[in-house]
């Protein structure tokens, strides 16, 4: 049973464990996404969510546990090579490169895809030139497609919060991902904001075919897009399943208000 | 007001973004061709200087304004490229254009092992471990006596090209210039693709930066190694014009100096590191220059030069941290948006963000 389900699951979680001095932030953990679909992942502050990230990008090291994304085995590579398997994410206190260009940062995204060399970089002629082209028209689509033209050229740490949001979300978008981490996307926004961003969320599956991973707060979200919860709580699992039958879990709704309800 | 119309992607990554600065700097580049032609020797000597320290400035530039790791290093791997220079031409008599190349890259060999630590150590601490390794270069000179002869130095000659000599410096000056001008070009070449980028991106966010799949530990240690390389290319030159170097011409000193270059020129800027060059290396004479028209006891007073560093260093921290490559923006932007200039265009905005959405 368990073999089979290893070999049809898109991403899966093994067992993953990790501590930090006496706090186990996340203890044997397991999570199964498919492909195509949102998958949130909720839970109280200070519950792993961004932990359980961090280790799936391997910015952490987990203590123990696997990843396996599409059958291969990703919880051995190094940081900078999770985004060439496939897998980006944006970060819960937001990344940008604050003294560049929302369009430098963007660009940014296409350097797992770079085909040229240093040496070729110092001449820029032919290859590089040529890349430098089609890195630009794949971050203008990307750009069109959230809507960014007005920030384009504009230095990140100066438009407005809101769109910072979008363009981490673009930057990420700009790697041709196949799987998404979004590190509360909605945070910091405000009503109007958060319904773009559902909405975007919804293209990205449709369009885009990207399978998404979102760690939210916002109950209303979680409920209206994604087609699957995690719950976590202390660095353990708590529930899973439908977003409308998650939250009505008593577990999960003792988590959220405390022990009397 | 001046607008530019983008009508394809070859456009947004040229290096001038108006034909007319094309122009410019044409007219530019043959004003320094023909400078030698008109000025006296004292001048050109003084225009080799600011040549070589540009070099190293951008050399500097990459790694500190750019990649964002701070050296205090960088007279050791200047010291690095004048001495293999003097001594392959002088002990070995390597031709000079060999070993001005090989300079080069025995100083980007000598980057990659100082580029290590900096995989773990940041700022202060980087700082500090570049400055030792300053230190560990400069006893090296004093001790190794039958390489580098000591505290007394070596003499090395002037280079010559086939029979054409390049022995004064109005030559020589036409040697230093190319070279300046080729590292401006291969460094705003790199600067303008993915891997230059990357070196900003390690500056601003490593983690972000990781996670865009740059690998932190190569470009790191090739920061360290490019920049090392445009400074012992540098450092070869320095000691070909100066015929004669010794361990004073590498101190602790020398690497503030190149820092604060970049300081006041402006970190992660290609001109700020020219301006830079030319502000500081013009400095002294300034100095020197107006001591007989300063009161007695300011002119003729002991430490008057490094008191003015440290001012011009102060001033500049304070009011205009960009540098010199600041202010002249803030002249470019005034002219460009001619009547519409509003004086807070470049005021510091402060904001205040909700991060958490209880
Ligand atoms: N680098 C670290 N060093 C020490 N402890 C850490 C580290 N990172 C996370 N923790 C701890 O792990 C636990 C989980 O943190 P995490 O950031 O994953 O929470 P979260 O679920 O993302 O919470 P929030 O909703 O506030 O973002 C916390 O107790 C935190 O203090
Ligand atoms: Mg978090």
């Amino acid at each position: 049973m368990t073999k089979e389900k290893k070999e049809c699951s898109f991403f899966q979680v093994t067992d993953l464990s990790i501590q930090f001095g006496g706090i186990l932030a996340l203890e044997k953990v397991d999570l199964e996404v498919q492909r195509g679909e949102v998958h949130a992942i909720i839970g109280p502050n200070g519950a792993g969510k961004t932990t359980l990230f961090n280790c799936i990008c391997r910015q952490y090291k987990a203590d123990s546990g696997r990843i396996y994304f599409k059958g291969k085995e990703v919880s051995k590579l190094k940081p900078h090579q999770v985004v060439s398997n496939g897998i980006a994410r944006t970060f819960q206190n937001i990344e940008l490169f604050t003294n560049m260009t929302v369009m430098d940062n963007m660009l940014l995204g296409c350097h797992s895809k770079r085909q040229t060399g240093f040496f070729s970089d110092l001449v820029f002629w032919g290859k590089a030139q040529n890349q430098e082209i089609e890195f630009r028209e794949k971050v203008e689509k990307v750009i069109d497609f959230l809507d960014l033209q007005a920030y384009r050229n504009r230095l990140v740490g100066n438009i407005p919060y809101g769109a910072q949001k979008y363009v981490e979300l673009g930057r990420a978008l700009v790697m041709e991902p196949e799987l998404l981490l979004l590190d509360e996307p909605s945070s910091g926004l405000n009503m109007e904001e958060t319904q773009d961003l559902a909405f975007s969320i919804e293209d990205i599956k449709m369009d885009l075919g990207i399978t998404i991973i979102l760690v939210e707060h916002d109950m209303r979200l979680v409920v209206d897009v994604c087609d699957t919860v995690t719950v976590l709580n202390y660095g353990r699992l708590l529930a899973h399943g439908r977003p409308t039958e998650v939250v009505k879990d008593p577990e999960v709704v003792k988590a959220y208000l405390g022990e009397e309800n | 007001m001046r607008f530019v119309k983008r009508m394809n992607y070859l456009q947004d990554i040229q290096l001038f973004k108006y034909h007319s600065t094309i122009g410019w700097y044409l007219i530019l580049i043959t004003a320094f061709l023909a400078a030698p032609l008109v000025m006296g020797t004292y001048w050109v000597s003084l225009l080799i200087l600011i040549g070589i320290n540009i070099i190293v400035a951008l050399g500097l530039n990459l790694v500190t304004g750019y990649t964002g790791q701070v050296s205090l290093g960088h007279a050791a791997f200047f010291a690095v490229g004048a001495y293999t220079s003097a001594v392959l031409t002088g002990k070995f008599g390597v031709s000079f254009w060999l070993a001005l190349p090989a300079s080069g890259v025995v100083g980007a060999l000598v980057g990659i092992v100082v580029g290590l630590p900096a995989l773990r150590l940041k700022g202060l601490y980087l700082a500090i471990a570049t400055m030792g390794f300053g230190f560990i270069i400069e006893e090296i000179i004093v001790q190794w006596e039958p390489i580098t002869n000591g505290v007394n130095g070596l003499s090395i000659k002037r280079p010559s090209l086939a029979a054409f000599s390049l022995a004064s410096d109005k030559h020589f000056y036409y040697l230093v210039f190319p070279i300046v001008l080729l590292s401006v070009l291969v460094l705003k070449n790199l600067l303008r693709t993915s891997s230059g980028r990357a070196f900003l991106a390690i500056r601003d966010s490593e983690t972000a930066a990781e996670s865009m799949g740059i690998n932190l530990a190569v470009y790191k240690t090739a920061a360290f190694c490019i920049s090392a390389f445009y400074t012992g290319i540098a450092g070869a030159l320095f000691a070909h014009f100066m015929r004669f170097i010794g361990p004073e011409n590498f101190t602790i000193l020398e690497s503030i100096s190149f820092l604060v270059m970049i300081l006041v020129g402006g970190l992660g800027s290609v001109h700020g590191s020219v301006f830079g060059a030319v502000f500081i290396t013009f400095l002294p004479e300034g100095i020197s220059l107006s001591k007989d028209y300063l009161p007695t006891f300011i002119g003729q007073q002991a430490g008057l030069q490094a008191a003015v560093y440290g001012l011009v260093l102060l001033l500049f921290i304070r009011f205009e941290p960009l540098g010199l490559y600041g202010r002249w923006l803030k002249i470019k932007f005034y002219f460009e948006n001619f009547p519409f200039y509003k004086k807070d265009t470049f005021r510091k905005v402060r904001k205040f963000h909700r991060t958490q959405k209880q």
